[in-house]
C-alpha cells in the first residue's frame, strides 16, 4: 500500500519560505479555485496557505541555535480529521494515502480544523470550505507533465533540497531512505495519529580541523542523536 | 478556543428543550404511578410547544456555524463514524418526537407514555452524541472526559427542570413544588459535577509540547516567528484573546448565576415565595448556562497553539 509523504531535513532548511510561496503559486492557481488572499499589502493581510515556514530558537543565547520548521498537512496514517467530519467531505485516498477535502462536500463546519492538533487545515473565508495541502495532487498525477516535474510544488522549489518526496511505504524509497539512515521521526507522536510526513533532526557540524570543540553546543543539552535505524517493519 | 456563539446557543438552547421534555416525562409519568395530580393537557402541550421552540431555536443557531448552510442535509452522511453527524440525525429526530407527543396530549390519544418512552431514549441519546462530539477530540484534554457528558446532561436538564417549574408556577397547576425541587436536585448535582470538571482541568497538564511539537528535545525552545504577520484561521478560530482575569471573571460568574442563585431562588420558592422567583430563576440560570458554555470553549487550549506563540 502506498503513502506518498514529504520528509523534512531541518538539518538542511534555511527558512527562505519559497515552498510557502511557491504552493500558494501552484495551488492558488488550479481547477479548485483561488485561496483567499485579503489584504495582501495592508495593515491586516491574511489569507489561506497550506504550508508555512516557522522559526525557533533552541538553547539560551548566546548558545542558540535556530531552526527553521516548515509544516504543512502531515497526512497522517490515522487522521483524526477523518472520521469526524459529518458529510464524507473529508478522506483519505485509499491508493496513495493522501488525505483530501472535497470541496463540493464540505459543509464548513470546522470540526475536523479541531479535530487535528497541528492546526494545519485552514477555512478559506471567500469559499467557506475547508483547506489544507493536498501534496499537489493534481501535480503529481499529471501524466502530461515530464516526470521529473511530478512533485509537489513545494519540493521542486526548495533551493536546499529540505524537501523529499516519496512513499514512505516503499523501503526503497528516498524518503525510506532518508527517515532510516537520519532517524526521521514524527509531531507530537504522543497523540498516535501516525503521520506520513517526516522530520530530519538537526545533527551537530562537523568538528573543525583545529581540533576545538563548541562547548556549548545546544544539541549536547537534547541528549545524545537519535540512532539511525534497521529497516522498518 | 475561540467559543463560537452559534454553538453556544446550540448546546444551551437544546439542553433546556431536552429538560423540558425530561420535565413533562417526569410530572407524567409520577402522574401514571398516582403521586401527583395529572395536570391537564394544557400542560404538555404548552410544554412541547415551548420545548420545540427552544430545539429549533437551538437547530436554527447552529446553521450559524456553518460555511454552507445550504449543504447541511449532507451532514447525516457519516453517522457511522461521526458523532457531529449522529447529532444532525438525532436531533431533528427528536424535535418530531416531542411534537408528536404534544399533539398526541392534544389529542388525548392513550399512546403519550409509549411515545415519552421513545422520547426519552432519543433525548438521553442526543445528549450523549451532543457530548462527545467535545469528548471524543483526546488531545482537547479539557474536554476528553467522561465529564462533558455528564456536565451536558446534568446542566440542561436543570435549566429545562427549572423553566418547566416557572411554567407551572404561572400556570398554578399545583405541580410547581414538586419540579423546583427537581430543578433544585439537578442544580445541586449539575454543581458539583461542573466543580469536578474545573478542579479536574486546573490540574490537566498538558500532553503536547514545543519539544513534541517540532520534535527538538532542548529543554528551552521559543518560538521566533509563525511564519506570518497578519492573521489566520490558525490565529481567530483558536484563541479567544481574552486574558486570564477574564476568563475568572466568567468562571465565577458562570458558578454565581448558573447554579448558585438559581437555587436559592428556588429554595426560597418552595419555602412560600411568589412565583416570579421561579422566573428569575429560570432566566438567571439560562444566562449562566451561556456563559458556562461560553467557558467551556475558551478554557479548552488546542495544541495547535504551540505553532503559533510569536508573530515574528
Amino acid at each position: 500500500m502506498t503513502q506518498l509523504a514529504l520528509v523534512i531535513d531541518l538539518n538542511v532548511c534555511v527558512g527562505c519560505h519559497a515552498c510557502v510561496t511557491s504552493c500558494k503559486e501552484w495551488n492558488t492557481s488550479g481547477e479548485a479555485g483561488f485561496m483567499a488572499d485579503d489584504n495582501p499589502y495592508g495593515r491586516d493581510p491574511t489569507g489561506t496557505f497550506f504550508n508555512r515556514v516557522q522559526t525557533f530558537e533552541v538553547g539560551e543565547f548566546p548558545d542558540t541555535q535556530t531552526v527553521h520548521f516548515p509544516k504543512s498537512c502531515l497526512h497522517c496514517e490515522d487522521p483524526p480529521c477523518v472520521p469526524v467530519c459529518p458529510t464524507g467531505a473529508s478522506y483519505k485516498r485509499p491508493e496513495d494515502g493522501i488525505v483530501l477535502v472535497d470541496y463540493d462536500k464540505c459543509i464548513g463546519c470546522k470540526y475536523c480544523a479541531w479535530a487535528c492538533p497541528y492546526g494545519v487545515r485552514e477555512l478559506d473565508e471567500h469559499q467557506k470550505v475547508m483547506k489544507k495541502c493536498t501534496l499537489c495532487v493534481d501535480r503529481i498525477t499529471d501524466t502530461k507533465l515530464p516526470e521529473s516535474e511530478r512533485k509537489p510544488a513545494c519540493v521542486l522549489a526548495c533551493p536546499t533540497n529540505a524537501r523529499l518526496y516519496g512513499d514512505i511505504h516503499d523501503e526503497e524509497s528516498i524518503v525510506s531512505k532518508a527517515i532510516r539512515e537520519a532517524a526521521g521521526y514524527q509531531l507530537m507522536p504522543e497523540w498516535g495519529t501516525k503521520p506520513a510526513n517526516h522530520y530530519l533532526p538537526r545533527r551537530p557540524a562537523a568538528a573543525p580541523a583545529s581540533g576545538a570543540i563548541s562547548a556549548a553546543n545546544p544539541l549536547d543539552i537534547d541528549g545524545p542523536m537519535p540512532q539511525a535505524t534497521e529497516a522498518r517493519s | 478556543m475561540n467559543p463560537a456563539f452559534s454553538v453556544v446557543f446550540l448546546t444551551t438552547l437544546i439542553g433546556a428543550g431536552q429538560g423540558l421534555f425530561l420535565a413533562m416525562v417526569g410530572v407524567e409519568a409520577a402522574a401514571a404511578a398516582l403521586w401527583l395530580d395529572a395536570p391537564g393537557t394544557a400542560f404538555y402541550v404548552t410544554g412541547s410547544v415551548l420545548s420545540v421552540l427552544l430545539l429549533g431555536g437551538g437547530l436554527l443557531a447552529s446553521f450559524f456555524h456553518l460555511g454552507h448552510p445550504e449543504r447541511a442535509w449532507r451532514a447525516i452522511a457519516m453517522w457511522r463514524t461521526s458523532w457531529l453527524s449522529r447529532e444532525v440525525i438525532v436531533l431533528p429526530a427528536f424535535i418530531a418526537a416531542v411534537a408528536l407527543y404534544g399533539r398526541l396530549h392534544q389529542m388525548d390519544h392513550d399512546a403519550t407514555l409509549a411515545m415519552a418512552g421513545l422520547g426519552v431514549l432519543l433525548c438521553l441519546l442526543l445528549f450523549w452524541c451532543t457530548g462527545m462530539i467535545y469528548a471524543c477530540i483526546k488531545f482537547l484534554q479539557e474536554w476528553a472526559t467522561q465529564l462533558t457528558l455528564v456536565n451536558f446532561t446534568l446542566l440542561g436538564s436543570a435549566s429545562g427542570l427549572m423553566l418547566a417549574a416557572a411554567l407551572s408556577a404561572l400556570r398554578g397547576d399545583g405541580h410547581a413544588e414538586v419540579l423546583a425541587g427537581w430543578a433544585l436536585g439537578l442544580t445541586f448535582a449539575g454543581f458539583f459535577t461542573r466543580g469536578a470538571a474545573l478542579l479536574r482541568n486546573d490540574r490537566l497538564r498538558p500532553k503536547s509540547t514545543l519539544q513534541s511539537a517540532i520534535g527538538v528535545n532542548h529543554p528551552r525552545v521559543v518560538q521566533k516567528s509563525q511564519g506570518f504577520m497578519g492573521g489566520s484561521f490558525n490565529t481567530r478560530e483558536f484563541f479567544h484573546g481574552r486574558g486570564p482575569g477574564t476568563l475568572r471573571a466568567v468562571k465565577w460568574l458562570f458558578l454565581v448565576a448558573g447554579f448558585i442563585l438559581p437555587a436559592l431562588l428556588a429554595a426560597s420558592y418552595l419555602d412560600g415565595g411568589s412565583n416570579w422567583k421561579l422566573v428569575a430563576a429560570t432566566l438567571i440560570q439560562f444566562g449562566g448556562l451561556v456563559a458556562e458554555r461560553w467557558f467551556f470553549f475558551a478554557q479548552a487550549n488546542h495544541p495547535q497553539n504551540l505553532y503559533y506563540q510569536a508573530v515574528s
